[in-house]
Order: C-alpha cells, then structure tokens, then sequence
C-alpha cells in the first residue's frame, strides 16, 4: 500500500518548474493528491507543499532533487507539522432549514462569505481531517460545489527550543 | 560600447566554451545563429538529419570526454532531436543541443514549424532553457556547458527564439555559476570509504562491479590499482567495457542477459558487490529479486537517485568514481592483497568451462564472430568501435578485447538502432588521428546510412562493417525462441540494398564479403583505405544466435550458454 507523502519542496520561482515538478512526478509513476504553490520570504523562491501517494521517500525526493531547479526538500511528518487547507463550500439552505446548517457550521468555525435564496457558501480553515469531518457531517444538508486549495505545511519548531527561546 | 546580436552571442558564448565541432542542420528559426558561425572559431559539420547530427554530438563526447553540440531549428529540427537527447539522458552522455525557436510573439500560436521544444524535450534532458531576454544567452551557455559535464553528465538544450536571435545586447563574459539547486557532491564521505574498507577486508567472494561512471570519471587507472591492490575481480557492464583492459588478469568481462558466464556467475555468487558507476540495470541484473542473492552491496555513484533504486546497499557513497577507488585505495593502505585463492580458482575454472565460443568451417557461412576477431586482430590497438544495437553490439561487446576507456561507443540505455553510423563520424571528428569502426548490423545501418555523406562530403573517414544477416537479428533470435520460429516482421530481404553500390552512391568504398577466407582481404582493404569512408559488408550467418544468454526477466542463475541448452 502507498503511504502519503507531504513533501515541502523550495524551488527556484522560474518558469516551467511547476510542469517540470509534476512531470517528473508522473513519470516516475508518483500519484499527486495535492499541491500547493506559492511564492516565499525571498525573492526568486517558491515553496510548493505535495501531497503524493509514493511507495517509496526516497526515491521520490532524490529524483525531486535531480530536478536543477529544487533547492531543498523537507519531508513533513504529519505529527510534527502544523498542516492547514481552505475549503469553499457551497450547500443546499432553503429558508427553513438554515439553522441546522450554520449551526453545524458554528461549531466548525465556517464563515459564511455568499447567502443567497437557496444556498450558503462557507469558508472553513484547518487541518486536512477538520475539513474533513465538516464535510461528512453537513453532506446529508447537500452539498452543491466544493474547492480545496490543497494541503499547505510547516514543520514546528522543537518545544524545548521554543520554551528556550521564551525564557 | 557596441552590441552585438543575440546569434553572434551565441557563437561567442560557445567559443566561450572552446568548442571544437558542433553537428547540426540550419532552418528558418535558427538561421540568424548560422550567419555568424561561417566565422566561428569551431568547424560545423552538415548532418542529413538532425537524429544523425544528435548523435554525431553523442559521439564525440563519448570518444573525447567533452560536450558535444548539436544544433537544429525549430519544429521537425527540434523533434528529430528527441531520440539522441532521450538516448543521451540515459547513456549520461555530455551534449548541448541548440534549437532555434519562432519569434517570441509567435510562441503558442502554432505558427510554422513551431513545436514545444521545452515540453517535449523536458523528461528527455537533464536541464532545458527557453530563452527569452538576449542578455541570458552568454550565462545559459556557460550553465548548460556546466551542468551537461558536472556530476552526472546528460544533455543539455536550449530553446532560443529567432527574435532573441536577432535582437542586440553588450557582450559581458559570462560571471561565476550560480545555481542553488545544483551541486553534485564529489567528494566522497571517508566514513562511507572505512565502512566500505571494512566490508571488503572480510569478504570471501567480493566482485567489482564497474561501469559508464569509471570511463566519465576518468577513474580507470584508480579502478585497476585498486582491483591489484586488494586482488580483486573486475566485471564491466556493457558501458563500462574497456574500464580496464580485457586482458588485464582481474577482468572477467562483461555480465548479464549477453554477458560471459564467468562474469554473471560471479555476481550471482558473490558475498560482496562493490558495484560504483553502475546502476544495476535490468539487462545486467535479470530478476531483480533473485539478483546476487548472497551479497551484501557497497554501491558508489555520483547520482544518489541512483542509489537504493533497485536495491538497497549496505555501505552507500556518493561521489565521483575516481574519487572513490582513489579512497579506497588510499584507505586500504598497506593492508595485504586478499587471500580469496578458493573464489578465483572457482572463478576460472567457470571461464575455463564457458567461455565464448563459435564455429567457423571453412566453407560454411560465415560467422559475425570470425568476422569480430579477425577485424580486433588487424585494427589499430587503439581503434574506436562504436556499434549500433541488436546481435552486432553484443558480439562487439564480447569479442572486441577492449584494452583502454574511450574505445567502445554505443547506445546502452536507450538501446537506439541506428547509432553506430554518426556516432562514429562524430567520434572521428574528435579523435581524426584515430580509427573509427562502426560495427553495424543492417537493421541499425538502414536506419541512418545517409550520414555517409555527411561523412563523405565532410572527409571523416569513418569505416563500417555491416554485418548482414538480412533480418532484424535480435527480434529474430528472439522469435526463434519464444515465438515458435514464426518470424513476424524482422526479415529484411534477401538481396537488397546493393550494399557496395549504395556505398559508392554515397561517396564511400564499397566491399562485400561472404566467405571465412574473404575476410582478411576484405578488412586489411577497408583499413587501409584513409581517404574516404568505407563501406564493408559481410554476408553472415542469419541463424546464428547470440550466447551465453538469459532470458529477459530470468534468473542470472540460469545461464544458456549455447544452443544445447535451451
């Protein structure tokens, strides 16, 4: 069975290093669940977090590494990173049920940013498995559009370091 | 201060880069760049196709160690040039290829003889560029330079569209290289060299597995020491031929699916494979699962992609190969020679029982292995063989005796039928004092015969041997035995083409012979002959079959080693 890899990847912010990431990806038989790409504190640097389904680490990031324009690759360990999505939903809320939907998202801490007659969209930020259980549980409501923005991660700092760092 | 164009920059930038031959084919999008390069400081030869200008490119890298340089224009240029960079990629062979490329403000627009060179071209280089600014053109020459010679040499392109050609800059000479994501290690780990050390002193059975990384490295003269050093035998993959002399006392020669019994039994054997500037390659391995079942592995390689990738090694090093057996050798010190009497005697007494072997009556057909010792015996010591791909490659590779690195040439990885012919002009451009022999079979030379007259036209001397059995050998033999003899597809005629005569059409000498006694005449005539390439066909065997084998996908443990076997 294929493990989930999230794999934080800096890259020189140059055209075509996307196509050439996901290209190598494909072609070494490496299934992308998600990616995210953005630009970073320094300029001509993006970081791009991949979700991907490899049987193996360290092929993948060594074959990433092959690539001239990855400069670094961490590999983020889901219990010591801090893991974040957006999601975008859009669902079913005829006037008389709304207050089932906003209630279950209250708990979420889904903002309503659309309303109109029928519906209600709700942006929800968090971990991967909060956006998940949100969207299990308000499925039943009906669910008519969704968009994630793919997985984004950072490794946390060691505690002893930060406690260090306080006092 | 004055300017000069973008194409007279790209000719400063290769000069730059004390480029000796670039092999290309000129066209729309990459005419600005021909102008200025009437005046270049380098020789450009005219190929007929730019396949054929490609690998003449690999060709001369392959024999000199320098990049080579192929240029095309864009569209059907640029894709023509698929092949030998993707041939390339895999044989890590150190080339720059330059296409042209439609004005900027065209790019997208399917004009003509537009393509995506870049997207095309990206799984089939180890880098590409696509030029945008004329300014970039002198730094993305010298990091192109850099990056297909540095770590793991490979190809190299760059896209440039005709407006950047055409546009003007100031000519700076190209700063320091500067790529964050790009630096190879070279220096291997000491630690890794003591663990390695360790492994090796108290191995009973240790084989050095070698291959293309010894000959790009240089590191020959480590490997041989090294192998004296601690007394031990020497297998040499299919690139690796001639990493030390075949006739050296420790060599065993080649290994796997074509591969002496001796060589691919002592891996299978062995309690210890340092295997460096290898990549355990299906071909050399079979099954990888049943592979050296009893050895621990020291795998040593400049690229770390390749280590662990089929299997996982004990000691891992990463780093260049010579400086690697250099450290081995340095950390073995004064330590003695191992005392593994019991594995060399069981070593030769394989080769004593397996060895290659043919028959050549006297008046029987003619045998493509006769053909091969005759020709090592009265070629040049330090003649270059560069062969296509299929029975004739692997009977060169068995039958050559290759005493240095740098003589043997031919598409390993990628497995390209038609190489042999304009990787060996390529060769010979490099190496003119040299003789060049492209060993071909008639399937591979039909493929790319009209670089001939590139050779011809352009006065490189080449000479070629054609071994034809009038069939597509390999996929015959292959038919042969695990098809039923139903022999789909693979004949080729009888009678045609008239190979002397398409020969003399091509400017080149034309010979034939098909019988054991012709042979001598036949090559003593296309060696003595230095003033235009030569032609040699020889009319051999169409059933003959190449030996020791295992079929693909096997067990190395089963070794055919001849007819009576299957």
């Amino acid at each position: 069975m294929n493990e989930q890899l999230v794999l934080s990847v800096l890259v020189e912010d140059k055209p075509g290093v996307l196509a050439r990431v996901s290209l190598l990806l494909a072609r070494r038989g490496f299934n992308i669940t998600s990616l995210a790409v953005g630009p970073t504190a320094d300029q001509g640097l993006s970081r791009m977090t991949i979700v991907v389904n490899a049987p193996e680490l360290e092929q993948v990031k060594k074959q990433l590494h092959k690539l001239i324009n990855v400069v670094k690759i961490s590999e983020l360990d889901p219990d010591s990173s801090i893991e974040r999505e957006i999601m975008l939903i859009r669902v079913k809320a005829a006037a008389g049920r709304r207050s089932g939907v906003l209630e279950l998202a209250g708990i979420f801490n889904a903002t309503a940013v659309d309303v109109a007659a029928n519906s209600i969209t709700f942006l929800v930020t968090g971990a991967p498995a909060k956006l998940n259980d949100f969207l299990e549980l308000i499925r039943p409501f009906g669910v008519m559009d969704l968009v994630k923005s793919g997985r984004i991660a950072m490794r946390r700092e060691p505690k002893a370091r930060k406690l260090k760092a306080v006092g | 201060m004055s300017t000069i164009t973008g194409a007279q920059a790209l000719i400063k930038a290769l000069e730059h880069q004390e480029v000796e031959v670039a092999f290309g084919i000129p066209g729309g999008a990459i005419l600005p760049a021909y102008d200025p390069m009437l005046d270049a400081r380098f020789r450009h030869v005219l190929a007929r196709h730019e396949q054929g200008a490609g690998h003449m490119a690999a060709g001369y890298a392959w024999a000199t160690g320098k990049v080579g340089v192929a240029v095309a224009t864009s569209g059907p240029g640029a894709t023509n040039l698929v092949t030998p960079l993707a041939d390339a990629l895999m044989d890590s062979v150190p080339m720059v290829a330059i296409t042209g490329q439609v004005p900027t403000q065209a790019v997208g627009n399917d004009a003509f003889q537009e393509a995506y060179t870049t997207g095309i071209t990206m799984p089939a280089t180890k880098h590409n560029y696509f030029i945008t600014d004329p300014e970039e053109i002198g730094p993305v020459v010298a990091e192109s330079f850099h990056l297909a010679i540095t770590g793991r040499p490979g190809p190299v392109l760059i896209d440039v569209p005709k407006d950047v050609l055409n546009a003007r800059l100031e000519w700076r000479d190209p700063g320091p290289i500067s790529m964050p994501g790009y630096r190879p290690t070279f220096e291997p780990h000491p630690r890794r060299i003591t663990e390695a050390i360790r492994l090796i002193e108290s191995s009973e059975r240790p084989v050095l597995y070698v291959g293309g990384g010894i000959i790009k490295a240089g590191a020959s003269e480590a490997l041989r020491s090294f192998a004296e050093m601690a007394n031990i035998p020497v297998i040499t993959t299919l690139m690796g031929r001639g990493a030390i002399p075949d006739s050296h006392p420790n060599a065993l020669g080649m290994p796997g699916m074509h591969g002496l019994y001796a060589a691919t039994t002592a891996m299978q054997k062995s309690d210890l494979l340092i295997a460096v500037g290898v990549r355990f390659d299906d071909r050399v391995t079979g099954d990888p699962d049943s592979f050296a079942p009893f050895a621990k592995v020291i795998h040593a390689d400049v690229d770390p992609a390749e280590i662990g990738k089929v299997r996982v090694p004990e000691v891992p090093i990463v780093g260049d190969a010579r400086r690697i057996l250099e450290g081995l050798g340095e950390g073995w010190g004064d330590r003695p020679a191992l005392d593994i009497d019991k594995w060399w005697r069981t070593i030769e007494e394989w080769q004593r029982k397996y060895p290659l072997r043919f028959d050549q009556t006297a008046d029987g057909p003619l045998k493509p292995q006769y053909v091969l010792t005759r020709l090592r015996e009265m070629a040049d010591d330090d003649a270059i063989v560069v062969s296509g791909v299929g029975q004739h490659q692997m009977w060169a590779s068995q039958y050559w005796g290759f005493e240095q690195p740098r003589r043997w040439i031919n598409s390993g990885g990628l497995g390209t039928m038609g190489f042999a012919v304009p990787a060996a002009i390529g060769a010979k451009a490099g190496k003119p004092g040299q003789q060049v022999i492209a060993v071909d079979g008639d399937g591979c030379f039909q493929m790319t015969c009209q670089e001939l007259i590139t050779a011809a036209v352009e006065k490189i001397p080449i000479k070629v041997a054609v071994f034809n059995n009038s069939a597509h050998g390999m996929v015959r033999q292959w038919q042969r035995l695990f098809y039923n003899e139903r022999f789909s597809s693979s004949d080729l005629g009888m009678d045609l083409p008239d190979y002397v005569k398409l020969a003399e059409a091509m400017g080149c000498v034309g010979m034939r012979a098909d019988r054991a006694e012709d042979v001598d005449e036949a090559v003593s005539r296309m060696l003595e002959i230095d003033d235009r390439p030569v032609v040699a066909e020889f009319e051999v065997d169409r059933d003959e079959m190449v030996f020791p084998m295992v079929p693909a996908g096997g067990s190395n443990d089963i070794v055919l080693t001849g007819p009576e076997d299957l």
